[in-house]
């Protein structure tokens, strides 16, 4: 402290002390690639193994993008939320109604206009389940910080009730939702055909990945996210609010689980009131594999979650979701706190 | 005199402790225990037959959920495996008193099996990681019951027959008893009841037992549990144990009242949710809770929907309010009733009523 105060002295500028870096945990980052490869000789076709392969990656991008903000929000304030799989299913039908109404820019045969009409779909989806999100902490969240049980009990009752406004609002039918016209079908490589929406999820996936962990490792506020989630009360006691920072996280991640919740909507070509209480069963086991809070290890646990459930349901379709439980208790067997631990409680 | 010993050894010494809730709940024994007789009809006996196993259950999670402090979702695999026990033995290997009780015995060796499992395996981390494990532990099962259709009947279950006794047709008695023919569904509803009773009262003596403080000492501050000397996972699993075994006797009750078992009437979410439902409105640490929350909402859940499909039509030229109340979304105006007792009611409608008398502990 006396040094970083010294220096501060010395230049004027902010002190910097060569504060030695942790090193990357790399052996998780091995995983996903070790579990492509033993999986190739199983599968023993290499067209249909690079078609799974992508769409179990394309799965996982989807399932980070729904489930990090999960992670932080544990991470930094020591919340679970089960009701985030409304915010997925909200995000869904948020982005069927905006699609709907832009048939003639989806059934139209460009590329740009489609891309406009799931863009403009998806930013909608992302504000509703911002909004939903700053909504739900202020009612549901805020009263019970610090008592998990309460939380459990109470964010469970806001999943019901979500879950029946949904139906006040949209209907108990299931809606269908066509992907649009240049999204659809598959594109070749060589013998193995590979779903062109499959590929646009893995790069919408990665973008956001990339530009989370941009904004956790190079900003400010990142550093003050990351600093809260190690430990909240020293970052409070050097005056910041860390319950603003919070809210901010669960609206991003509200928004993420939205815009998730539209990108899986149009994978699945459906939207169902009972998505979100489906999905999110996925979205602890990535979260506990990655480790709570962690959003790089989330990041790792999904890309496995998606190959191994698709790996599986093309060897073994019954024990699909039996496969993805069999992951979480490996782990959890190797590394108790999941593969990053990250909050210390 | 009597009604002293009566009390200490029926109810261990715990009684209602307010004169509301003491009548609540006389009305319902007596309800229930005369159900067909007061209310005659396949429906309301349905109902009353319903709300006997979901006390049961219901009190079962409290002992879990209110007494110990743990969340668990899995409580209705245990509930299944039940179900699933007693039908897969009735249609596998026929009809019979001698299966029934096989299916009963093997359903709680499989669920002691994995209640220990889950709670030697589990039990050690936090609240919340149970929480979650439980529930993919919870909705794997039910994929797996319904997958292997071969065994179970998949989605569509099982339905069996019952013995010659309990089955609707046979006629117990000549002549009827204050107009109700004695059948054999008269004699499963008395099965069913007396088996509720008593589950329901040896979790009552178990809560208030020794055994009982300690968990509930575990519930308070668990590191001071531990540091007086309990072992609190062996306490928690033991809990886990007891809940999950009392859960899979309802399931034999529940489905040997249906004569039918599936994936929707045991295994779902859905179920998991009423149950959670049940013992926050009712009343989390407290038994009698159970049964009120089971029996208000059970009576909600087939009732009220008749009721708001009345208010619906008649309200059917204002906009909005029609859907709000329509039938379909009764448990929108439960979920709202479940979040507000959380809030407000942290220890559901007993522990209001006891409030209300002042004897609150």
């Amino acid at each position: 402290m006396t040094r970083a105060l010294t220096e501060e002295a010395a230049d004027g500028g902010p002190p910097t002390i060569d504060v030695p870096a942790t090193p990357l945990d790399k052996i998780p980052l091995l995983l996903v690639p070790a579990m492509m490869l033993v999986s190739l000789p199983l599968i023993d076709s290499f067209p249909s193994w690079v078609t799974l392969t992508v769409a179990g990656l394309a799965m996982g991008m989807m399932i980070f993008v729904m489930a990090s903000g999960l992670s932080l929000i544990f991470g930094l304030m020591d919340v679970l939320n089960f009701a985030h799989g409304a915010f997925i299913t909200v995000g869904a039908y948020v982005g069927v109604t905006v699609l709907r109404p832009l048939g003639d820019w989806t059934s139209a045969d460009s590329v740009l206009d489609n891309s406009l009409a799931v863009l403009l779909a998806m930013a909608a989806a992302g504000a509703v389940g911002g909004v939903l999100g700053w909504l739900f902490e202020r009612i549901i969240v805020r009263p019970v910080y610090g008592q998990h049980l309460k939380q459990i009990l109470i964010t469970m009752g806001g999943l019901i009730v979500a879950e029946q406004l949904i139906h006040v609002i949209w209907g108990p039918d299931m809606i269908p939702l066509p992907k649009p016209t240049t999204f659809k079908g598959g594109i070749t490589f060589g013998e193995a055909s590979v779903e062109k929406y499959r590929l646009i999820a893995v790069g919408v996936g990665a973008v956001i990945f990339v530009a989370m962990m941009l904004v956790l490792n190079r900003t400010r506020l990142g550093l003050l996210i990351r600093a809260g989630v190690e430990d909240r009360e020293m970052v409070e006691a050097l005056g910041y609010r860390v319950g603003r920072v919070f809210v901010g996280v669960f609206v991003a991640g509200a928004a993420l689980a939205g815009l998730g919740g539209t990108m899986w909507a149009l994978y699945e070509e459906s939207v169902r009131a009972t998505m979100g209480a489906e999905l999110m069963i996925l979205i602890f086991i990535v979260v506990i594999i990655g480790g709570l809070g962690s959003v790089g290890g989330c990041f790792v646990a999904a890309l496995m979650v998606g190959l191994a459930s698709n790996y599986v349901g093309f060897l073994a379709p019954k024990i699909a979701l039996g496969s993805t439980i069999l992951l979480m208790m490996l782990v959890l067997l190797w590394r108790p706190s999941g593969l990053y631990p990250v909050a210390k409680r | 005199m009597i009604a002293r010993a009566l009390r200490a050894t029926l109810l261990s010494d715990d009684g209602p402790r307010s004169r509301l809730l003491a009548l609540l709940l006389f009305a319902i024994l007596i309800g229930l225990a005369f159900a067909p007789f007061l209310f005659p009809g396949t429906r309301s006996l349905n109902v009353a037959a319903k709300i006997c196993v979901f006390i049961l259950l219901v009190a079962s999670y409290d002992l879990l959920l209110g007494y110990t402090g743990i969340v668990s979702f899995a409580h209705t695999m245990f509930f299944g495996i039940g179900g699933y026990g007693v039908a897969l033995a009735m249609s596998r290997f026929g009809v019979g008193w001698g299966n029934i009780a096989a299916g009963t015995v093997g359903a709680l060796l499989l669920s002691l099996v994995l209640s220990l499992a889950v709670g030697l395996f589990s039990l050690r981390v936090k609240t919340i990681f149970f929480a979650m494990i439980t529930l993919a532990i919870a909705s794997f099962f039910a994929i797996l019951a319904s997958q292997l259709s071969d065994i179970t009947g998949g989605e569509d279950g099982i339905t069996f027959k019952l013995p010659e006794v309990l089955s609707p047709g046979a006629k117990l008695m000549e002549a009827p008893i204050f107009g109700v023919d004695i059948t054999g569904r008269l004699l499963t509803y008395y099965l069913v009841f007396a088996g509720s009773l008593a589950g329901f009262l040896v979790l009552l003596r178990i809560v208030n037992s020794p055994f009982g403080r300690v968990l509930q000492a575990i519930r308070e501050n668990e590191f001071r549990a531990e540091a007086v000397g309990y072992r609190t996972v062996n306490f928690r699993t033991a809990a886990s144990v007891i809940s999950a075994l009392a859960a899979t006797l309802a399931g034999v009750l529940y489905a040997l009242w249906l004569r039918y078992t599936g994936p929707e009437v045991t295994l779902s979410f859905t179920i998991m949710v009423d149950i959670l439902l049940m013992v926050v409105i009712g009343g989390m640490g407290t038994v009698y809770g159970a049964a009120i929350g089971a029996t208000l909402f059970v009576l909600a859940q087939t009732y009220l929907q008749d009721l708001m499909r009345a208010a619906s039509e008649a309200t059917a030229s204002i906009p909005l309010l029609p859907v709000l109340i329509h039938p379909d979304r009764w448990l929108l105006w439960l979920g709202v009733l479940f979040v507000l007792s959380v809030y407000f009611l942290p220890a559901g409608l007993v522990g209001k009523l006891r409030a209300v008398s002042g004897t609150q502990r």
